[in-house]
Formats: C-alpha cells, sequence, structure tokens
C-alpha cells in the first residue's frame, strides 16, 4: 500500500495528515482509508476521475462534510498536532484556519469590499479593514482591476475575477491552509492561467490542496500528486514522479489519458 | 421510418414552401386556436373584474369623501361613514403582521436551515401545507375557544389579530421557506467556508436573500387576512360600533364587516355605502399590493 512515506517533508512536521480517512454517504463508501500527509508551503494536487472521492476527501481537510447530514466520517486529521475531528475541536474555528475556494465562482450577492470583508467582520477583526481588503485583494492579483469600484455589486465582474474575488476573501481571513476544489475547472483558459499563477505565488505563504480534472494544471501548478481510484489512494509522490515515472500501471494510464 | 408519410431525405420542393402542405396548415391553426383560446380564458377573469370595479366605482366613488373616512356608522345613511371600520382593519392589520411575521419567519428558518430531515420534520411540513388550506371560519373557532374563552382576551382586538395570525402562518411560512429555499447552497458553503456559524450564515447571508420573497409573501398573505370577514365574527368583532379602538382590549369592527352590515340592509342608500366601503377596502389592498412590490425592487436594487 502507498502510504504517506513516499513523499520527503523535509523533516517538518505536515500541514495536514490524514490517518485512515474514510467517508461514507449513507450506504456508499466513498473515500476508503487514506493516509495522505500534506507538507507545508507546498501544492498538493488531487487528481482521479470523476466520483474517485477527491472532492470529498478534500472537504475532510475542513469538515465541510459535517454540512451533509447523511456524512459519516472515520480516521484522524492531524492540524497542529491536533486531530480535526477531536470532540473539542470547534468546526468553524476549522474552518476559519483552513480556508476553501469552490469549483464555480460563489461570490456573496454584495459589493466586492463586503465580499472580503464579511469573513474578517463575523470572526471579530478590530484592526483596518479598508487595509486587509486591499492586501487580500492584492495577494489575489484583483487589487488593480477593481481598486476603483470596491463598491460595485461582486457580480458585475467576470467569472474569473469573481473567483479571484473568492480567493481573495478566502485569504482576508488569514487561513493556514487553502483548500482549492477544480477552482478553474469553470473559467477560460486566460483566467485559469491567472488562478494558476497566484497558486504559485500563495504558495510562498500557505500550503495548498487543490482538486483537479486537468492533468496537464496538476503537472504545471503542483509539488506532489496524489492519485485517487474509486475512494482509494493509488499512489501519492512528488509530481515529477506521478507523471514520468509512476510505480503503478493505474497511475500512468490515468496521467496519459488513457482511461479516465 | 416505417409509416412514415412523405418522401425520406432531404426535401426536394427548396424547403420553404412546406408551410402551405395540408398537414402543416392543420398544425398552424391548431396553434392559433390554442392561442385564442388561451387569451378568452384571460380575458374572463380580467372582464369580470373590470365588471365588478365598473359597477362598485359608479355606485360608490361619489360617496367616498372625507367625512365618509372620518365619520362613525349610523342608523342615517347621509351622516354614515367607515371611521371605525378602517381604524379597526388598520388596527388588526398591524398587529397581525406584529404577530405572524416573526414566528412564520422563525419557524422557516427552522425548517430549512436548522431541522434534521426525519419522518417528524416531514410530518411537520406535512401539517403546515394542509393548515394553510383549513377554511378560515374553523380558525374562528379555534379563536373563539383559545383566545376568547380559554385564555379570557374576551371580544376584543388582540383576539381577532391572534386568530387571523394563526390563519395566515401557514401561508407566510410556506412563502418563506421557498424564498430560503430559493438562496443557492454555494453561497451557505461560501459562509461556513470562511468560519461563519450557521447564525451568521442565515443572518447575514441567506435571510437577506430570501427577504424581498419573504415580505412578498408576508404582505400577500395580509392582504388576504385583511379581507377576511367570517373568523372574527366568530371571535365576535361587531357589526356597529361608534368609536375608534384605543387598545388590544378593545371591541372593533373591520372593514369587510362593515360592508356586509350595509349591504344586508333593504335601503339602497346603504348599498351605496357599501360600495364606497369596498372602494376603501380595495385602496387598502392596492397600497399593501403596492408596498409589496416597492419593498421587493427596494431589496433587489441593493443586491445588484
Amino acid at each position: 500500500m502507498p502510504t504517506t512515506h513516499d513523499i520527503d517533508t523535509g523533516g517538518k512536521a505536515p500541514a495536514l495528515e490524514a490517518r485512515g480517512v474514510s467517508v461514507f454517504y449513507g450506504e456508499t463508501h466513498a473515500v476508503k482509508g487514506i493516509d495522505l500527509a500534506v507538507p507545508a508551503n507546498k501544492v498538493v494536487a488531487l487528481v482521479g476521475p470523476s466520483g474517485c472521492g477527491k472532492s470529498t476527501l478534500l472537504r475532510c481537510f475542513n469538515r465541510m462534510n459535517d454540512l451533509v447530514t447523511a456524512a459519516r466520517i472515520e480516521g484522524t486529521v492531524g492540524f497542529r498536532g491536533k486531530n480535526l475531528y477531536d470532540d473539542d475541536v470547534d468546526p468553524v474555528e476549522v474552518r476559519r484556519r483552513i480556508g476553501m475556494v469552490f469549483q464555480k465562482p460563489n461570490p456573496f450577492p454584495k459589493s466586492i469590499y463586503d465580499n472580503i470583508a464579511f469573513g474578517p467582520r463575523i470572526n471579530g477583526f478590530d484592526g483596518d479593514l479598508d487595509a486587509l481588503v486591499e492586501q487580500s485583494l492584492r495577494q489575489a492579483a484583483l487589487w488593480d482591476e477593481v481598486n476603483n469600484r470596491l463598491n460595485d455589486s461582486a457580480y458585475a465582474l467576470s467569472g474569473g475575477q469573481q473567483q479571484r474575488l473568492c480567493i481573495a476573501r478566502t485569504l482576508a481571513v488569514k487561513p493556514e491552509v487553502v483548500l482549492m476544489d477544480e477552482p478553474a475547472s469553470a473559467l477560460d483558459p486566460i483566467a485559469t492561467q491567472r488562478i494558476e499563477e497566484l497558486i504559485y505565488e500563495l504558495k510562498k505563504n500557505y500550503t495548498i490542496v487543490i482538486v483537479t480534472h486537468n492533468m496537464q494544471q496538476a503537472a504545471r501548478i503542483s509539488d506532489y500528486t496524489a492519485f485517487l481510484y474509486m475512494g482509494e489512494l493509488v499512489e501519492y509522490g512528488p509530481t515529477d514522479t506521478i507523471f514520468t515515472n509512476p510505480r503503478e500501471e493505474r497511475t500512468e494510464e490515468y496521467v496519459t489519458g488513457r482511461f479516465g | 421510418m416505417p409509416g412514415a408519410e412523405g418522401p425520406v431525405g432531404p426535401r426536394t420542393d427548396g424547403g420553404l414552401g412546406g408551410g402551405q402542405r395540408p398537414r402543416d396548415r392543420r398544425r398552424h391553426i391548431l396553434g392559433d386556436v390554442f392561442a385564442v383560446v388561451c387569451g378568452a380564458a384571460t380575458l374572463v377573469g380580467v372582464v369580470a373584474l373590470a365588471i365588478l370595479l365598473f359597477d362598485v366605482v359608479r355606485d360608490g366613488v361619489g360617496q367616498v369623501d372625507l367625512a365618509f373616512l372620518t365619520s362613525f356608522a349610523s342608523r342615517f345613511p347621509e351622516r354614515a361613514g367607515v371611521k371605525a371600520a378602517l381604524a379597526g382593519s388598520v388596527w388588526i392589520l398591524g398587529l397581525t403582521a406584529l404577530i405572524a411575521f416573526p414566528i412564520s419567519v422563525s419557524a422557516a428558518i427552522y425548517l430549512e436551515e436548522y431541522a434534521a430531515q426525519n419522518w417528524i420534520t416531514r410530518l411537520i411540513q406535512l401539517n403546515i401545507a394542509n393548515l394553510a388550506g383549513v377554511p378560515s371560519i374553523v380558525y374562528g373557532i379555534l379563536g373563539l375557544t383559545v383566545f376568547v374563552r380559554a385564555l379570557g382576551l374576551e371580544r376584543s382586538i388582540i383576539s381577532g389579530a391572534l386568530t387571523l395570525s394563526l390563519l395566515i402562518l401557514p401561508v407566510i411560512i410556506i412563502a418563506a421557506q421557498e424564498a430560503i429555499r430559493a438562496v443557492p447552497d454555494s453561497i451557505r458553503q461560501a459562509s461556513y467556508g470562511l468560519g461563519a456559524t450557521r447564525w451568521q450564515t442565515v443572518s447575514r447571508q441567506v435571510l437577506p436573500m430570501a427577504m424581498p420573497g419573504i415580505l412578498t409573501g408576508t404582505i400577500l398573505a395580509l392582504s388576504r387576512a385583511v379581507g377576511e370577514t367570517a373568523p372574527l365574527i366568530m371571535v365576535g368583532a361587531v357589526g356597529f360600533i361608534a368609536f375608534t379602538p384605543s387598545g388590544l382590549g378593545d371591541q372593533f369592527t373591520v372593514l369587510p364587516l362593515q360592508i356586509f352590515n350595509w349591504i344586508s340592509r333593504p335601503q339602497d342608500e346603504f348599498h351605496v355605502l357599501a360600495a364606497a366601503g369596498i372602494l376603501v377596502l380595495l385602496a387598502l389592498l392596492l397600497s399593501m399590493n403596492a408596498a409589496a412590490i416597492l419593498l421587493r425592487n427596494h431589496y433587489q436594487k441593493n443586491r445588484n
């Protein structure tokens, strides 16, 4: 069985560490006993065919599956020496520290400014909100496009801009890890490229786990790639290895496009 | 294609002449007939309403003046007015809104955002849908038993408002639930994903987005309450009253009841008063609908 020992975390503790994580939706066993360590300040891509459990696994990392009433989770996810699923862990706090960007841009029906300010406000931020909004928009490479219309509706932005706004919104609550669920799948190639450049920039300060359907994208942006199939982790290792010299035949067939 | 009429393969007649073939002509005529039938069905409603309005306006418009609005009911038609009934209707309306709105919206939030999806919730849901269809007179009997008698609230405005609140609760709950359900899940996920609690998500994202729908539903339900007569008769609204209510415990009458009272008298003069009363009631209803539209536009403008 491939395990986390496949990757070298450089002696540092992993940012996130899944141990024997299983997810059940009613009778369906969507994720089957996965062990996976996410090194800090790296980009880990989760790839695999539709329905392989990669989005479900991603949602285990910030307890988003708690919101699905039929979902049941086993195993542990280590984060800063704690198991995210311990009884004394508040899922609301987990989601603040482990942010998430979704497949389709989902800005709030509010102004650009209020979209960014929502997270800090509900978390009791009492510093300079204007500065935080500017900083977040700059980090998401959106500031130059919107700085003269912060009070316009977020819905007036293009799809790619909306997604960068959603990333800026996530960054505004100062998370340590950012989870991205196919963040570019609803965007055109140019908008996709901008998101990819952004991810490359962000990894200096954040740990990123990204689900993607796009093999080239995984190859371009990630440091490590995990290949999931039918709810199991087939192979996990440095992206170069997974794409050029995978150990498993199924991995090679998938990443070269022979099935999936 | 077995049994197909006409030649198989590309048409050879140049294509655009096809509309003239008998089969196509029949199809087009059927389409036209259907449009006419649907148009006529629309007209039935509109024409009936127009005739009714014309009739009422012709009879009553001369009667509606300041004196009519500021006089109490009287045995003498020339001195009678709707002051008590209008005041009663406005009181009932305001109280019913104050009671029904918060309860209904809370119930809708609970059912949509908090309740587990199990058989108990489904049973409650089914019952609310059924309650929305219960005849209003039944609510009147309930109001008489519970508010007037058991709680000792007597034949008062508060009894009437509580009864009408019960009557429109299920209607507002259902409208509010639909409005809340129409808020995309992606918005909730975005909010939770930023570390918002359930209450923060509901109060800051879901409710503001659902508010136009909730307000529209509430005002339409209140319009129904304003036109109700039967349940208020049950809880003791009075047909003839010569004072405006000054508190929750006062006796009262409402516009529909005043209209009914006038129309059931033999003298033609009172029938004219009834027509005038209907105009006042219509004006009240139309201004409520206008308020609903304005509120909705206001919220939607803020959104975009």
